[in-house]
């Protein structure tokens, strides 16, 4: 590894810890939100946002801008933090989140939020929203990318298989999903509530090419992520990202119940002590 | 000139004419499929314009999510459905991924009301007027005829925000010349009356100009208003034919709930209570058979249009 590589990692794992930071403070600010699943993309969430795409926060409207989709819409708090910190808007703005008249909505709502490239929350339609943008770009012949994040819970959704077999039927190699597995959906374990599993040979037969990784290593992350980007073989890319739900706080991982709910005072102090710990 | 100068067509067919026209000059224009595109009339437009055809199969709910993906990166995409699908199969994906964003997106519904008469109560959307109407955001037309419906498309394609079309299946008659001038959320009146108002929309202006006539033999003069657009709903023409008239006939295509009916009332109740009748389907589904046969037998026919005046008019009295 070249230094400058080392060091962009470092760069990448600190600003992932600030990310984690601003979560768990704008959830305990507005007494409800989503930990358990922000934190598990935490680390994927800033290597787009702080090293992949190609975005400017002075403008955010910007045409040939890279496109990000939460579409694992209930951990916003994790996209949030990151455009708080980019500076597409001020950092204060976080602890309205959730607050009548805040422009930080419970889900992200592209016409309130800058920085925001769509209006998601109600789990599955956001990479149906991707194959638009990324057709898009075929038809006008555009370079940009397009990032769709999809939850493990959330590929329950038939709508989401609708859109896998038009990406690929489309060969939207300008399309790449990530999918955040975290084991856990909000009734419990998903191999409980509804197997899907094997997940990567879907994908796969859905005509995608995946990619497997640890959605905590920010080598691993950045690697994927590059690679996909770079893919022209007429395939759209999706990265299975294992990763543990609640990630760096000790009592939040695994934990099913903090899928969502906030902190207490002597629970953010804890957990904020350990992401900065360095677990 | 003929195709033009026919003297019925169902307004899915003048669709399909239309986007061929639309995509040679809009060219950012892009139509959707859900693989009913010979139904739908856009297998002329994809032989036209490959590259702006998008076929996504049976799959309804991802057909809007793209659309909606295409108007972010500002294509103006129609979706080409059937009523049923577009209004309720993908309701919820209309719904957040492209009424609340507030997107340019057009949703054109063919086999609207009972026109689809021979497929049965499956394809039969007597109920997508009332849901798409409770959408914040939504604009909601239904054209009469083939002639009004491509001047209300061209409005709908430019207009800020989710537009949804309901078409026909079968053919409806001409009633529109060319130079007559049409705009979203203003209703056309067809015929001048004084005794009642006869407020249609889509297919069902055919039949309240046939009811006009034959109330006309009887002495009665009946106003009729095509209201091809229900939301937003031209208030200010129910006003002054209930001020002007002073009873009104509600005539639709659709349950008798939520549609063209409700959307009156909620008028008249604010602003000038007049006797009202319905014509509608009562609360029920239909069955296969030809559409004029469905009419007359779930009593939306022309001569209840005919006694449901007689009746407004002599509620008059005791109002």
């Amino acid at each position: 590894m070249t230094p400058q590589r080392r060091e962009l990692l470092e760069t990448l794992k600190l600003r992932a810890r600030q990310v984690r930071d601003r979560i768990l403070r704008m959830v305990y600010a507005a007494n409800s939100g989503h930990c358990g699943g922000s934190l598990s993309a935490a680390d994927i969430v800033t290597a787009l946002y702080f090293h992949i795409m190609r975005i400017n926060p002075q403008d955010p409207n910007w045409p040939d801008r890279d496109r990000f989709i939460l579409s694992k819409g209930h951990s916003c708090p994790v996209v949030y933090a990151a455009l708080a910190l980019k500076g597409y808007f001020p950092e204060e703005e976080l602890s309205t989140l959730r607050a009548i008249d805040s422009r930080l909505q419970g889900h992200p709502d592209m016409r309130k939020t800058p920085g925001l490239d769509a209006t998601t929350g109600s789990l599955g339609q956001g990479l149906s929203l991707g194959v638009g943008m990324a057709l898009g770009a075929k038809i006008g012949g555009k370079g940009y990318r397009v990032y769709v994040l999809m939850g493990d819970g959330e590929v329950n959704e038939g709508q989401v298989w609708e859109a896998a077999a038009c990406a690929a039927k489309y060969r939207l190699d300008n399309l790449i999903g990530i999918v955040d597995v975290n084991g856990l959906q909000n009734d419990g374990p998903t191999d409980e509530i509804m197997p899907m599993q094997p997940l990567a040979e879907k994908w796969r037969a859905f005509g995608w090419n995946v990619l497997e990784i640890d959605g905590h290593d920010m080598e691993q992350i950045v690697n994927a992520l590059e690679s996909a980007k770079d893919n022209n073989q007429g395939k759209p890319t999706v990265i299975i990202a294992r990763t543990v739900k609640g990630k760096g706080v000790s009592f939040m991982e695994n934990v099913v119940e903090w899928h969502s709910g906030a902190p207490t005072d002597a629970e953010l102090e804890q957990a904020l002590a350990e992401i900065w710990s360095g677990r | 000139m003929s195709e033009e100068r026919r003297v019925a067509i169902s307004t899915r067919e003048a669709f399909g004419k239309a986007i061929l026209e639309l995509g040679a000059s809009v060219k950012d224009l892009v139509v959707l499929d859900g693989d009913i595109s010979r139904s739908t009339y856009t297998v002329e437009f994809s032989r036209r314009f490959p590259d702006r055809h998008i076929n996504v199969g049976v799959a309804e709910q991802n057909q809007m999510g793209v659309a909606a993906g295409l108007a972010l990166v500002g294509y103006k995409p129609i979706v080409a459905s059937y009523a049923v699908f577009a209004s309720m199969r993908a309701l919820e994906q209309v719904r957040t991924s492209i009424c609340y964003p507030k997107l340019n997106v057009v949703i054109a519904a063919s086999h609207g009301g009972l026109t689809p008469g021979n497929d049965g109560v499956t394809h039969q959307a007597i109920e997508d007027l009332g849901i798409m109407r409770t959408l914040p955001n939504m604009t909601v037309i239904a054209p009469a005829d083939g002639v009004s419906l491509k001047p209300l498309l061209e409005q709908a394609i430019s207009i800020d925000g989710p537009v949804y079309i309901r078409l026909t299946r079968d053919p409806v008659p001409i009633i529109y010349d060319e130079n007559d001038e049409f705009q979203i959320g203003k209703a056309k009146q067809l015929k001048k009356g004084d005794d009642v108002t006869l407020i249609a929309i889509g297919d069902m202006v055919q039949w309240a100009l046939k009811a006009h006539d034959l109330l006309l033999e009887e002495g009665v003069t009946s106003r009729v208003i095509d209201m091809h657009t229900i939301k937003p709903l031209d208030s200010e023409a129910v006003i002054i034919a209930a001020r002007e008239t002073g009873a009104i006939v509600t005539i639709e295509d659709h349950n008798t709930y939520g549609g063209l009916g409700s959307a009156v009332a909620e008028v008249l109740t604010l602003e000038h209570p007049v006797p009202q009748g319905r014509i509608a389907l009562w609360d029920t589904f239909a069955e296969s058979g030809p559409y004029e046969k469905l009419l007359d037998k779930y009593g939306m026919g022309t001569d209840h249009i005919v006694k449901a005046v007689h009746d407004v008019i002599k509620r008059k009295g005791s109002w």
